[in-house]
């Protein structure tokens, strides 16, 4: 199967590898996916102001889903949580071309966003309570 | 050391030159019909294919009056299966199987299944090996054939061919071998194990793509078959149409040169294979051997690198021809039955690599192969929440996952 050329940049050049410290605070982490399916996505928010200031991911899985969860990440960054929330699998299979046996890919970077949002936002309630 | 390297041998090989020498003049110059029975074209194509499947039946232990050629193992497979269960039918209907052989068994039993057959599909061990026992008491009075394979296409795992065929000689049904991947690589010999019919191809043992035989044996006992194509009548009615001569010439010299090698061969690709498996093992944790440990054909390694999804893995070593058990790299999106068969999990199956090494592969491939892996595998690992986990200590297994 032939990829995209910003899969392939996406696969080579992943933004935004890695985790946030346990410590650290105004996280929302969102772990989708299961390893008997062949991906698993771990997408994390640092949220500032209802601001989303910076994005970290880990994936396991294809190529496309981790180009998926790396292009997401990107795109977090610096968007509020209301706007992140507009952000559509759609676009992101535009974005990097993915054939129809990778949607699932995509889908699974949406619900990544969606769930690190809602761990964030049931976080932060739990706090202010 | 040139790129890409090929190290996937077990889904075909590429033609020894010797081979193709071979072949050569029988497209322009001798280019007769075999069957034609009238002139010197069609008499000196006939008298080449004889000695073609003499050659070809000797490396089986078998005589060249009982080959069939066909276009390959899956139809030979076929033409075993289909031929047997339609003569036999006023016999009985059962026919057993392993559940990891190749699609073209399986894929036949369960189109004879769909026409009122019973098949028993045997379960294996975790190395992929059929139960023999079991494998006998499943035999009842209404079984006519039995079919399992030499060695496995992903696994490797050589099954005890020779104790299998004790078995059905002595209850008296027919046993059917697919030595699709054994031939060549490993010593057969119809008479000692007790096969009756048995599958093969040329461009497993670097060979041209499109010619293959089946072994009937003639006699104790003389196994009929139906025939799947019909037509002309060659190949004694079991096979019509047109022999490819120059297919069949280089199948008997793909086969002559396996002969001469194989004992210094195996040595040497048993060296490459165990070379290849240490070096992984050596730097990388998490590394599971898919199939026996020792059964197992001397070109292939199928391991699982834990953590780490397959075509993830192939991408970044795209300069190096493997296949994956992943369900990514197919249409299907579910993982390599085999492996299921053989109890590893989704996960494991997900995450594993056959490196199928031959004739052509050299130390330097493999030394560039593994390392290469090492590092592809660590940047992923890096990158994968899964190992993360790990190494923080949770039990993958009581995570709650969200399946999809």
């Amino acid at each position: 199967m032939a990829y995209s050329d910003k899969v392939v940049d996406h696969y080579n050049a992943p933004r935004n590898v890695g985790s946030f410290g346990k410590e650290e605070e105004n996280i929302g982490t969102g772990l989708v996916g299961a390893p008997e399916c062949g991906d698993v996505m771990k997408l994390q928010i640092k949220v500032e102001n209802e601001q989303i200031v910076d994005a970290k991911f880990k994936t396991f899985g294809c190529g496309s889903a981790i180009a998926s969860s790396s292009l997401a990440t990107e795109w977090l960054k610096g968007k509020s949580i209301d706007e992140a929330l507009t952000i559509k699998n759609t676009d992101i299979v535009e974005e990097l071309s993915l054939p129809p046996v990778k949607i699932h890919c995509s889908v699974l970077a949406e619900d990544a966003i969606r769930s690190a949002i809602k761990n964030y936002q049931d976080r932060s309630k739990g706090t202010s309570e | 050391m040139k790129l890409p390297i090929y190290l996937d041998y077990q889904a075909t090989t590429p033609m020894d030159q010797r081979v193709l020498e071979a072949m050569l003049p029988y497209f322009t110059e001798t280019f007769g019909n075999a069957a034609s029975r009238n002139h010197i074209f069609g008499w000196k194509a006939e008298e080449v294919v004889g000695e073609a499947r003499e050659q070809i039946a000797s490396i089986i232990g078998a005589s060249g009056k009982e080959i069939v050629f066909t276009s390959g193992a899956t139809e030979s497979d076929n033409l075993a299966i289909q031929g047997v269960a339609e003569f036999y039918k006023s016999k009985g209907n059962h026919i057993i199987t392993a559940s990891t052989e190749h699609k073209a068994v399986l894929d036949t039993c369960h189109y004879l299944e769909q026409k009122g057959y019973q098949i028993t599909f045997l379960d294996v061990d975790k190395y992929g090996c059929v139960d023999l026992q079991q494998l006998e008491d499943a035999i009842t009075d209404k079984t006519i054939l039995v079919s399992i394979m030499a060695a496995n296409n992903e696994i490797g795992t050589i099954h005890p061919i020779k104790e299998i065929g004790a078995i059905t000689r002595a209850k008296g049904v027919l046993f059917h071998c697919d030595a699709t991947q054994g031939i060549g690589k490993m010593p057969i010999d119809v008479d000692e194990m007790n096969i009756d019919l048995l599958s093969m191809t040329a461009h497993k043992i670097y060979g041209p793509k499109g010619i293959g035989a089946l072994y009937a044996r003639r006699k104790k006992p003389r196994v009929r078959l139906s025939p799947i194509i019909h037509g002309g009548g060659h190949e004694r009615g079991m096979r019509s149409g047109t022999l490819n001569v120059s297919g069949i010439v280089g199948f008997a010299k793909a086969v002559e040169i396996c002969q001469a090698e194989m004992v210094s061969e195996e040595e040497r690709l048993i060296y490459l294979r165990d070379r290849l498996h240490k070096s992984l093992t050596d730097k990388l944790d998490y590394v599971f051997l898919n199939g026996h440990p020792t059964k197992r054909l001397p070109g292939n390694l199928n391991v699982s690198f834990a953590y780490v999804e397959g075509e993830s893995l192939i991408m970044g070593i795209n300069e190096i021809a493997v296949s994956s058990g992943s369900a990514c790299t197919s249409a299907s999106l579910e993982p390599s039955y085999v492996l299921r068969a053989l109890g590893v999990g989704d996960d494991l199956a997900h995450s594993s690599i056959r490196f199928g090494i031959g004739r052509f592969t050299t130390v330097e491939e493999i030394d560039y192969t593994a390392e290469k892996m090492i590092s592809t595998v660590s940047r992923l690992r890096e990158m994968s929440p899964l190992y993360e986990m790990v190494c923080e200590g949770t039990d993958l297994s009581t995570v709650s996952w969200t399946s999809h």
